[in-house]
Formats: C-alpha cells, sequence, structure tokens
C-alpha cells in the first residue's frame, strides 16, 4: 500500500489517462458507432454492406492487434500520429495516445454500432411512419426520431459498452501510454514485496471510475424513461 | 361544396406477394370533399390510404395530388408527404417528445419555421383540438383521445392540402371516440379535404360528401352517405351493413 500511498501524485496522473482514453475514446466511439449504425439500416446498399463488414471485421478482431497494427503497422503506410503534441498541464498526449485513442475508437465503435442497432429495431414502426408522414427525410427520420429512442433502448447494453472501453484502456499499456495498467506494472516492478496491495489500489481506482459511469448511465436512463 | 380534383388515383393495382391488395382503384378527391372509405376488415382501406402518401408503393396505375405524381424517393417524396397529413389508428406520437415538440418538430425541421413562430401556431391547434394545457407532458401521459387529438394538431401543423385519417378511433374507449371525432367534424366544416377510413356512421353521415365501399381489394360501391347506408345497392354492402347494423 505505501509504496501508491507514497507516490499519490503518480498513481492519479495514471488514472488521469486512463480517464482521458476513456472520455475521449467513448466519445468518438459513439459518434463513429451512430454514423454506422445509420449506414446498416439506411437505404444505400452499398453503405450497408460497408457498415456490415467494417463491423464483423473489427468485431472479430482482438484489441491488442488494432493496438498493434496502429502502433507499428500504420506507420510504415504513413499513418502516424507524430503530428500529436498536445500538453494539458502535466499530461503529455503524443504520437502513443493518438495510437491508442485510434484503436479504442475503431474497436469500441463497432460494439457501440450493434448495441444501437439492436434500439433501432426495438422502434415501433408506427413511430418511423409518423416521421415520414410529416415529411421528415431519412435523415430527419434517424435524427429526430429513431436514433433517441434507440438510445433510450440501447442504454444499458451501450452502458456496458462503455464499460468494456474503461477496462480496455489498459491494453494502451503495452503500447507506450502511461496509464493507470503502466503504472501499476512500474510499482510492482520498484516494490516487488508490495504487489498484493498494489494490485488492490489500482483495481479500486477502475472500480471508482466504472461505478461513477454506472451511477451515472443509471441516473440517466431513470431520467429518460419518464416519457416512454 | 368542392372543388377541383385533388388527390386522383387511375387504374391503381397493388400485390402484397400473391395478394391483390389493390385492384383497379379509380378514384378521386376533391378539394374540400370529405370521403369516407368504408368495408370489411382486410378490403385494402389501410393500404389505399397508406398508397396516397407513398408509405405503400403501388405497382400499376398512377397516384396524382393536386396534378403531380407521387415523387418514388428522396427529397421530392419527403416533400410530398409534407403535403399530405396522416393520422393513424395507434396515434404514433413521437413517444420521447413533448406533445409540444410533437406538433411543432415538423413545422421547424421540414418547413424551416423558426421556434417561437411554430410554437405559437403549436398552441393554438393544441387549443383548438382541446389539449392546450398538456403541452409539457409526453404522450404516454395523455388519454388514447387526447393522443389522438394532438396527432391531428401534428398533422395540421404541417397545413397539409389533404388529411389521411386511417380508423382514428378505432384504438379508442368508447367514451373517448365522440371527442376526437368532433375534432374531425370541426375539420371538415372548415373546407378540410379528408379521405377518412371509419364504420363510424354518425361520422360518415354528418361529414362525409361521399361513402367508398371497398370489399376484397375492389371498390364496390360509391354514394352519397344517405343513399348508401339507406339504400346500398350490392350484396357486399348490404351484408356488411346487416353485419356492423346489428350491434
Ligand atoms: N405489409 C403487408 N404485407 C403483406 N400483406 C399485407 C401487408 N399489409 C396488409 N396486408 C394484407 O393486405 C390486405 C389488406 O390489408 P389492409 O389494407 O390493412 O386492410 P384493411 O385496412 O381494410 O383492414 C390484408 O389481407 C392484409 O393481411
Ligand atoms: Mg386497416
Amino acid at each position: 500500500m505505501n509504496a501508491v500511498l507514497d507516490n499519490l501524485d503518480a498513481y492519479f496522473k495514471a488514472f488521469g489517462y486512463t480517464i482521458f482514453l476513456f472520455l475521449v475514446a467513448g466519445v468518438l466511439s459513439t459518434l463513429l458507432g451512430t454514423v454506422l449504425v445509420a449506414m446498416r439500416v439506411g437505404p444505400v446498399a452499398v453503405l450497408r454492406g460497408a457498415a456490415a463488414t467494417y463491423v464483423t471485421v473489427v468485431r472479430n478482431t482482438p484489441l491488442v492487434i488494432m493496438f498493434a497494427f496502429f502502433s507499428f503497422a500504420a506507420p510504415i503506410f504513413g499513418i502516424q500520429f507524430k503530428w500529436l503534441q498536445v500538453h494539458v498541464g502535466t499530461f503529455d498526449f503524443t504520437a502513443f495516445f493518438g495510437a491508442a485513442v485510434v484503436s479504442l475508437t475503431l474497436y469500441t465503435s463497432a460494439f457501440v454500432c450493434e448495441g444501437l442497432r439492436a434500439g433501432v429495431n426495438a422502434v415501433p414502426l408506427g413511430q418511423v411512419e409518423a416521421a415520414r408522414a410529416i415529411g421528415l427525410p431519412f435523415g430527419g427520420v434517424m435524427s429526430q426520431v429513431v436514433l433517441p429512442q434507440a438510445f433510450r433502448a440501447a442504454l444499458p447494453p451501450l452502458a456496458s459498452v462503455q464499460i468494456a472501453l474503461i477496462k480496455n484502456t489498459s491494453v494502451a499499456a503495452v503500447f507506450g501510454v502511461a496509464e493507470a495498467t503502466a503504472q501499476m506494472r512500474t510499482f510492482t516492478n520498484s516494490f516487488s514485496s508490495e504487489r498484493f496491495g498494489i494490485f488492490v489500489c489500482f483495481a479500486i481506482g477502475y472500480i471508482v471510475i466504472v461505478e461513477a459511469f454506472s451511477f451515472l448511465a443509471t441516473r440517466t436512463e431513470r431520467h429518460w424513461r419518464v416519457a416512454l | 361544396m368542392t372543388g377541383a380534383p385533388l388527390v386522383v388515383l387511375d387504374h391503381v393495382d397493388k400485390w402484397f406477394g400473391d395478394l391483390h391488395v389493390l385492384q383497379d382503384i379509380n378514384l378521386t378527391v376533391d378539394r374540400g370533399e370529405v370521403v369516407v372509405v368504408i368495408g370489411p376488415s382486410g378490403s385494402g382501406k389501410s393500404t389505399l390510404c397508406r398508397a396516397i402518401n407513398r408509405l405503400e408503393v403501388i405497382q400499376q396505375g398512377s397516384i396524382t395530388l393536386d396534378g403531380q405524381p407521387l415523387p418514388a424517393e428522396g427529397k421530392e417524396l419527403a416533400n410530398l408527404r409534407a403535403e399530405v397529413g396522416m393520422v393513424f389508428q395507434s396515434f404514433n406520437l413521437f413517444a420521447h417528445k413533448t406533445i409540444l415538440e410533437n406538433v411543432t418538430l415538423g413545422p421547424i425541421k421540414v418547413r424551416g419555421i423558426k421556434k417561437e413562430a411554430a410554437e405559437t401556431r403549436a398552441r393554438e391547434l393544441l387549443d383548438r383540438v382541446g389539449v392546450g394545457h398538456q403541452a409539457a407532458k409526453y404522450p404516454a401521459q395523455l388519454s388514447g383521445g387526447q393522443q389522438q387529438r394532438v396527432a391531428i394538431a401534428r398533422a395540421l401543423a404541417m397545413e397539409p392540402k389533404v388529411m389521411l385519417f386511417d380508423e382514428p378511433t378505432s384504438a379508442l374507449d368508447p367514451e373517448m371516440i365522440s371527442e376526437v371525432l368532433e375534432v374531425m367534424v370541426d375539420l371538415a366544416k372548415r373546407g378540410m379535404t379528408m379521405v377518412v377510413v371509419t364504420h363510424e356512421m354518425g361520422f360518415a353521415r354528418t361529414a362525409a360528401d361521399r361513402v367508398v365501399f371497398m370489399a376484397d381489394g375492389a371498390i364496390v360501391e360509391e354514394n352519397t352517405p344517405d343513399e348508401f347506408f339507406t339504400n346500398p345497392q350490392s350484396d357486399r354492402a348490404k351484408d356488411f351493413l346487416g353485419k356492423i347494423l346489428k350491434h
């Protein structure tokens, strides 16, 4: 325990990176997943096929391989994140962080898409017909009626997807991001006799983040239930 | 008084697989006219109604609105639908939006009207159908009759050329039917062009200019409400009226 308690700043900073990874990839994966689901249920066959293929490929690829691709293989093809040099306080967001965000976003977006698609299927056809009947085009039907209701219906599975993302940020440890799991390894290497306490401290950190997020999700769900 | 042709169905045919649901339908609805469509369940009344705003696609013949053929898809089709109000049996109010938002959505997003102006107009319409005090609630908090009146206000907010009603009172508890019919009668009096699928004979006699009787996907008989109800010509109509008059 003392290893962590004596280095609380390092502990919190590491979880700071974890939270940054989660927030940025969480928002981006939700946006991308929403675009994907609109493609999947849309009227254009080519887009439907492209989105379906994307989801199949990404869902069946281990996250570590996504990371490996964007960290090692993609730079060979000129896809790199060297341009990323953002410094906020003591946090440095560089190429490793960029590759991690892209990997996590692409990976998570496929699950967001599938969760949302279940939500879309739960929207009664009558809602869609009423939206069409007042003259909304496809984009308006989706953005004004179908997706808002799909998000409400799919909130529990979408929250699970984001909780998985929180834990998946730990993969970034292996690819140069100094987030919580990387910091944990630094601690266990330096204070090998305190391994157990260190594990407990980091487990607690993840639990607190996941619980805080679950709390927000549950509150949102309760708030939305009024209307439905 | 009715005017020039507004909705014209010309030799319309539609199939669901092998089922010939609309068989050589010819129907002209004039501006300001109220046409009641009546007939046994499964005779194609809903399909006919839905074909007029292309929620169902026909395979043969043509449908024109104000002289223009219905566009096949895209922006033009959306624009056409904005001109045609539709009221469904199951109301279909947008469940996640307030009553006021249900009525302003089309004007704001489709017509591009400013929010304040759309809300003012929406409140007028909600007052007119008697649910003005419910504006801030959600659909699930209203009774069926209230929801259906909101649905009518939502359609009217688009200032449609014609209103389609597909059994608007069939899902309602008996005590709520008249409050919806009153709104519809008022609408008819104001000169709205209406196509109404309903078995409410009171409404047909009060408000309709013409009754169209359908059976097995075809128009079997057309007449004034009085003539149709007191003196049906076809056996199908006699049989049908005998059944609905018994209870
Ligand atoms: N989407 C559909 N697919 C297949 N058959 C349908 C569909 N909609 C309606 N039908 C069939 O078409 C016939 C006419 O239906 P409908 O227009 O709803 O009749 P009505 O409104 O007069 O009761 C019925 O036999 C019905 O089962
Ligand atoms: Mg019907």
